[in-house]
C-alpha cells in the first residue's frame, strides 16, 4: 500500500531528521533560566538582546526559575548541566552556594567596575550576600488593595491586613510563613528590631501564628506571583500581599482600581548564578555574559521595563522612564526615598536557620 | 413520534407545586447573584406558583400566555441587570411557560408507555435531568474559558463591559499575541515538530507489538504486554524521573529526539490496546490463505492485515498524538527550553504570568481537538458504510 510506505518513509526521515538535530550545546549558544512574564520580557529587552547583538551568542530562554534548586540538584546528579546562568532569589543563592552547586565569584575580578572606577564589590555593597550571587535587583513584597472596596479612607499601615472591621473582605497571603510571620509581630506590637529576637523562640512562633489566627477564615493563600494580580482584578479579594513589580503592573499597565501600600515592604534579591561544573568553554561564555549584563548602565536599563531597583549604588541616578509609558520610573522604586521610609530587610540567615522549623509549623498550623 | 398515551390536564394540586420548585431553583441562582440565596429561593417559588396559577387558571390562551410570560419576564431582567439581564429573564419566561402548560396539560405523559407508574414516569425525567446536569458539569469549565478568551483585559475576569455585551469589553489581542509572539510561535512549531514524530513511531511499534503478541506461541506475553503497557499506569513522575537520569546519561537530555522517543513510549500502550482490540475480531485463515496463495508475510501483512485493523491504528495513533500533544511532565523533565512544547508554554504562563493568551490557546486547542476528533469519526462511518457494516 503506497499510504503505508509513505508513513514508514516518513517516519525513517523524522527519526533521521531529529537525530542530526540532536546537537546538545553548540558553542554560539547558551541557555539562560529566569521567571517568566514581564520580569523575563525586560531582561531580555536590557540584557539578552543587546548582547546577542554585540556577540552573536544565541540566547535560549528557560523559565524555570521556581525549581531552580531542585534541577541543579538533579542536573548535578545526573552529571548534566544543561543551564549556563541562573536567575535565582538571593536565599536560594545561599542555598546552591552552600550545596556547591554554584560557582564563586570574584566580584573584583568578574564584575565590570562602575563607570567612576568604584569597584564592583563597593558598588554592589551589601546585597552580595553570598560567595555565589551576583545581585541583580532589589525588589519588595508589599501589599496592594482594591481602591474601590476600602470605603473612604485608604489603608496606610500593613495592619489593615489584620483589621478586618475597617476592611471587611478576603485578603491573599502567601503560603509560606516568610513575611508573613514578620508582619503579624510587627502588628502585634513587636518593635521591628526585635521581630526576629522574639520570631526565635517557639512562644514569639506561636504568637505570630495566633495573630494570623485572626484572620485565617479571610485569606486566600497564594503561591504564584501572578495569583494576587488577578484575584485583585477579580475584585475576589480587598487586598493582598504579592512583589512591586507586579503591583506597578496592575495599577500602572494594566489601570486596574488598585492601589499599593510601601508600609513595612519586606526588602529582597534577586540575581545570578552561574552552576558549578561547566566547562571551560561554557563558562568563559557565562562570565562574559554576567560582566556585561551587571554593569551599571545595563542595569539601569532593566529598571525602564520593570519596576524593581537595580543593586548597583551607581545605577540608581541613571534609572529612566518606561519604555512604553514614559513615566518616571525612580517614584516606583522600592528603593525610593519616599516608598522606603518604613522598610524590613528580608533577614537571610534567620531564615537560613529556621526556615524548616517554622515551616514545618506554618504547614501544620494550616492544615489545622 | 406518535403518542402513546391519552393524556389529561392535571389538577392544580399537582403542577404548581412543581412549578414551584424549579421557579424555586432559578431563583435560588438569581438571588445568589443578587446577594440573597433564601429571598431569592422564596421570590422564584412564588412568583412562578402565580404565574403557572394566572396562565392556566385565568389566561387559558396558551399562545399570548406565553408570550406574555416571555416578555414579561425580559423586561423586568433587562430593569434589573440590563441586556444580559433581559436575555436570561426572557429564557426563563420561555422555560417557565411552556414548563407550566406542559404539566398542566399533561403532555409529559404522552409518549411514555401507558403502563408505567407515576414512581417510574418521575424516574423518567429525573434521569434526563441527571444527565443534563453532569454534560453541563463536564462542558462548562471548558464553554467558560473561550468568551474569557476574548477579554479586552489581561486577567482572566469577566469585566463588566463584557457583561453588558459592550464590543468595547471583547477583543482579539490574545489571539494576536499568540499568533505573533516568538514564544508562543516556538513552542508551537516544537509541538507540531514532536506529536507527529512520537505518533509515527508509536504507531509502528505499537501495531507491531499488538501483532506479535496476539499469536499464541509468543513466550511470556502476559509479562511482555504489562511491561509495555507499563507507561499508562505507572505514575507520570516517575516515569518522567526515570526518563531523565536515563537519558541525562545516554546523552539524549534536552533533544528532539530524547522527546520525542519519550513521548512515544507514553503512546505505544494506547496503540497496543486498540490494536489489541481489533485483533480480537481477525480471522487468522486470511493470512494463512494469502500465504496459500503465494503472498510473502510483509505482503500479507500491507494487503490483508493492515486493511482489516486500520481503524484500530487510526485510534491508537490519535491517542498518542493526543498524549503527546498534551503532555507536560515528561517533557519538563526530558527536554530542555529549545524543545519547549505548547504546554510547557501554558504551564509557566500559567504560574508566572495569567495572561489569557494561554485561554486563546486553549480555544484554538479544543477547536482543532473537535475537528479531529470529527473528521476520525466521519471516517469510521464512511468505512463502515463502504463495507455495508451498517445502514447509516
Amino acid at each position: 500500500m503506497k499510504l503505508t510506505k509513505t508513513l514508514l518513509a516518513t517516519t525513517a526521515l523524522t527519526v533521521a531528521a531529529g537525530m542530526v538535530s540532536a546537537d546538545g550545546h553548540m558553542a554560539s549558544e547558551m541557555t539562560i533560566v529566569s521567571w517568566g512574564g514581564a520580569y523575563s520580557n525586560s531582561q531580555q529587552q536590557a540584557y539578552h538582546n543587546p548582547y546577542m547583538e554585540k556577540t552573536g551568542v544565541n540566547i535560549i530562554n528557560d523559565e524555570s526559575s521556581a525549581e531552580a534548586v531542585a534541577k541543579l540538584r538533579a542536573m548535578n546528579e545526573a552529571g548534566n548541566v544543561t543551564w549556563d546562568v541562573v536567575d535565582v532569589v538571593a536565599a536560594d543563592a545561599i542555598r546552591l552556594c552552600d550545596e556547591g552547586l554554584a560557582m564563586e565569584i570574584d566580584p573584583d575580578e568578574h564584575l565590570a567596575p562602575a563607570p567612576d572606577g568604584t569597584s564592583a564589590e563597593d558598588d554592589f555593597g551589601d546585597l552580595i550576600v553570598s560567595d555565589c550571587f551576583i545581585p541583580q535587583i532589589v525588589y519588595s513584597t508589599t501589599v496592594g488593595y482594591r481602591t474601590d472596596m476600602v470605603g473612604d479612607t485608604a489603608p496606610t499601615s500593613i495592619c489593615a491586613l489584620f483589621d478586618t472591621d475597617a476592611y471587611p473582605g478576603k485578603r491573599a497571603l502567601e503560603k509560606r510563613p516568610i513575611n508573613n510571620m514578620e508582619w503579624a509581630l510587627l502588628c502585634d506590637g513587636v518593635a521591628k528590631e526585635e521581630v526576629y529576637d522574639v520570631l526565635e523562640t517557639d512562644e514569639g512562633q506561636q504568637q505570630a501564628l495566633d495573630k494570623l489566627a485572626t484572620i485565617k477564615d479571610d485569606v486566600i493563600w497564594w503561591s504564584a506571583g501572578a495569583d494576587t494580580p488577578q484575584l485583585l482584578a477579580d475584585g475576589e479579594i480587598v487586598m493582598g500581599s504579592t512583589y512591586n513589580g507586579r503591583l506597578f503592573s496592575v495599577i500602572e499597565e494594566q489601570n486596574q482600581p488598585v492601589g499599593m501600600l510601601w508600609d513595612a515592604q519586606v526588602f529582597d534579591l534577586d540575581g545570578w548564578i552561574i552552576p558549578a561544573g561547566l566547562s571551560d568553554e561554557r563558562k568563559a561564555r557565562a562570565l562574559d555574559y554576567i560582566y556585561f549584563a551587571t554593569d551599571t548602565q545595563r542595569l539601569a536599563d532593566q529598571s525602564k521595563y520593570i519596576s524593581y531597583g537595580p543593586a548597583r549604588a551607581s545605577s540608581a541616578p541613571l534609572v529612566g522612564q518606561h519604555a512604553e509609558l514614559g513615566i518616571d520610573m525612580a517614584p516606583h522604586m522600592p528603593t525610593d526615598p519616599n516608598n522606603a521610609k518604613n522598610t524590613f530587610l528580608y533577614n537571610y540567615e534567620f531564615w537560613a536557620d529556621y526556615r524548616d522549623d517554622i515551616d514545618a509549623k506554618f504547614q501544620a498550623w494550616l492544615a489545622q | 413520534m406518535a403518542a402513546l398515551t391519552p393524556i389529561s390536564r392535571t389538577p392544580v394540586s399537582f403542577y404548581v407545586p412543581v412549578v414551584a420548585a424549579g421557579g424555586a431553583i432559578a431563583g435560588m441562582f438569581v438571588g445568589t447573584a443578587q446577594g440573597s440565596t433564601l429571598l431569592g429561593i422564596l421570590g422564584g417559588a412564588l412568583i412562578m406558583a402565580t404565574a403557572a396559577f394566572l396562565l392556566t387558571q385565568v389566561i387559558k390562551a396558551e399562545k399570548p400566555g406565553r408570550w406574555g410570560l416571555l416578555v414579561l419576564c425580559a423586561v423586568a431582567g433587562f430593569a434589573v441587570g440590563g441586556l444580559p439581564a433581559g436575555i436570561i429573564g426572557a429564557a426563563f419566561g420561555w422555560f417557565f411557560g411552556w414548563f407550566s402548560f406542559w404539566l398542566y396539560e399533561g403532555r409529559y405523559r404522552a409518549y411514555l408507555a401507558p403502563y408505567l407508574t407515576p414512581g417510574q414516569v418521575l424516574w423518567h425525567f429525573s434521569f434526563r435531568v441527571i444527565c443534563g446536569a453532569i454534560l453541563v458539569f463536564l462542558i462548562t469549565p471548558i464553554i467558560v474559558v473561550m468568551p474569557l478568551s476574548f477579554n479586552a483585559q489581561d486577567f482572566f475576569t469577566f469585566t463588566p463591559e463584557m457583561l453588558r455585551f459592550d464590543p468595547a469589553g471583547y477583543s482579539l489581542k490574545h489571539y494576536e499575541d499568540f499568533f505573533t509572539n516568538s514564544d508562543w510561535q516556538g513552542a508551537l512549531a516544537n509541538s507540531v515538530k514532536i506529536a507527529p514524530a512520537a505518533t509515527l513511531l508509536s504507531v509502528s511499534f505499537g501495531t507491531l507489538a499488538a501483532i506479535g503478541l496476539s499469536q499464541p506461541h509468543v513466550p511470556f506475553r502476559r509479562a511482555i504486554m504489562a511491561i509495555l503497557i507499563s507507561p499508562m499506569i505507572v505514575p507520570l513522575i516517575i516515569s518522567a524521573a526515570g526518563m531523565y537520569f536515563f537519558y541525562s546519561r545516554i546523552g539524549l537530555q534536552g533533544t528532539y529526539v530524547g522527546v520525542v522517543l519519550a513521548h512515544a513510549a507514553l503512546g505505544i500502550p494506547f496503540v497496543i490496546i486498540t490494536v489489541t482490540a481489533t485483533l480480537v475480531g481477525f480471522d487468522n485463515s486470511l493470512t494463512r490463505a494469502a500465504a496459500n496463495m503465494g503472498a510473502n508475510p510483509v505482503t500479507t501483512f500491507f494487503r490483508v492485515q493492515m486493511p482489516l485493523i486500520l481503524p484500530g491504528v487510526i485510534s491508537g495513533g490519535l491517542f498518542a498524538f493526543i498524549t503527546s500533544f498534551d503532555e507536560v511532565v515528561v517533557v519538563l523533565f526530558v527536554g530542555s527550553a529549545g524543545q519547549k512544547t505548547l504546554p510547557w508554554q501554558m504551564f509557566t504562563g500559567l504560574r508566572e504570568q495569567i495572561s489569557p493568551t494561554i485561554l486563546a490557546v486553549a480555544t484554538i486547542l479544543v477547536i482543532i481537538s473537535i475537528a479531529l476528533l470529527t473528521v476520525v469519526e466521519m471516517l469510521r462511518r464512511r468505512s463502515e458504510r463502504l463495507r455495508g457494516m451498517s445502514p447509516g
